[in-house]
């Protein structure tokens, strides 16, 4: 893992301790090894393995039900997974806090990736999802805890999107 | 159609005869009929009533039994919401949750759309895709002697279990509850709030 990627997956793994959130919900991507890795060495933090993102969606809706908070983390092609799901959040105005490792950038070299990688973000805006986007490793944790905030405050869905330029481009060795 | 014919489960009588034995559980309802139903056999802020996320029922109760292990958690769907969430059963069977219940409706039709054809009428077994998950019990009743066990399953046995009621294809009285979701959720988060 390269120094970036260390920096802040540590600084995230602070701020769900910081928020109270003791489950993460995942469909894992390379990007997320870090603090997956860090969630699951700690005996306060349930990591819940997904077979598709939407679910991480209503588990967490579930989760603030019973006075527990929940982060879910997913690829970007997993963001188009949740889209009905997101109705659950704005309709019950309850907490839903994401963080989406982005592919479909300008760097990408597999191109089935880019549509949906595209969509990201108008997509979730069209559910009323927040999006802070991070282009540099420095402001993932700046923007975490604002999404955390907005979405646990304020009771609505709230998504951390994190770019290629922060996690690098994934390379098909030919 | 329903093969159980004129001895097939009224849905109504089902859910209000198995609530009766709740207890202190915890009552998460899938869109359409399920919620209805629940509403009709009496509201309670221990109800939650979800109207839209077709799929995520199970995953909905999983988030809640995790977050309150002494609470049982029963989950009431239908035949075609478990199956959009089919997925959820292999994540509950690892999470292994022994407080969470799921009931599940099967009438083999999306009724609530009407009435065309499921998956489950052309033999899909739920149960069978439970206990391949890891459930540690799936039940399926198709009579009312065979649903005689399911307050037992439903709120004694150590969970997940899962039962499959094979119900009639009925048209019911009109019984909603509350549309609105922020109150729905406020309030039953409240009514847990000082239970702990």
């Amino acid at each position: 893992m390269c120094a970036s990627a260390q920096s802040w997956s540590d600084h995230v793994f602070q701020l769900l301790k910081d928020h109270d959130i003791s489950t993460v919900a995942t469909v894992p991507d390379a990007g997320l090894t870090g603090l997956l890795e860090l969630c699951r060495a700690d005996a306060g933090v349930r990591v819940v393995t997904l077979s598709s993102e939407e679910e991480g969606i209503g588990l967490g809706l579930g989760t603030w039900l019973g006075h527990g908070r929940l982060l879910v983390c997913m690829q970007s092609s997993g963001a188009g997974n949740c889209v009905n799901a997101l109705a659950l959040p704005a309709a019950t105005r309850t907490p839903c806090l994401m963080l989406v490792t982005m592919r479909g950038g300008v760097d990408e070299t597999n191109p089935w990736q880019v549509p949906m990688g595209r969509a990201v973000r108008p997509v979730l805006e069209a559910m009323n999802v927040a999006c802070f986007e991070a282009g540099q490793a420095d402001q993932v944790a700046v923007l975490f805890e604002q999404a955390a905030t907005l979405a646990f405050g304020e009771g609505r869905a709230a998504a951390v999107l994190i770019g290629q330029s922060v996690l690098g481009v994934k390379r098909f060795n030919e | 159609m329903n093969d159980a014919g004129s001895k097939a489960l009224s849905r109504r009588e089902l859910v209000a005869n198995v609530l009766a034995s709740r207890g202190e559980a915890l009552v998460v309802a899938g869109l359409g009929s399920p919620a209805w139903d629940l509403f009709a056999a009496g509201d309670a802020p221990e109800n939650f009533y979800l109207w839209a996320g077709m799929g995520l029922a199970a995953p909905t109760g999983l988030g809640l039994a995790l977050a309150r292990p002494e609470r049982r958690v029963l989950v009431v769907t239908g035949d075609g919401e478990m199956m959009m969430g089919v997925g959820s059963l292999a994540v509950i069977g690892v999470e292994a949750p022994a407080n969470l219940s799921i009931l599940v409706l099967d009438n083999e039709s999306f009724a609530e759309t009407g009435a065309q054809q499921g998956l489950t009428a052309s033999g899909v077994d739920l149960a069978a895709m439970a206990r391949a998950a890891g459930f540690a019990e799936a039940v399926t009743v198709r009579d009312e002697a065979e649903a005689q066990v399911l307050p037992e399953v439903l709120f004694k046995k150590p969970g997940p279990v899962l039962a499959v009621a094979k119900i009639a294809l009925t048209q019911d009285a009109p019984a909603y509850p509350s549309r609105d979701g922020a109150c729905l959720a406020g309030r039953f988060r409240e009514n847990l709030a000082g239970a702990r």
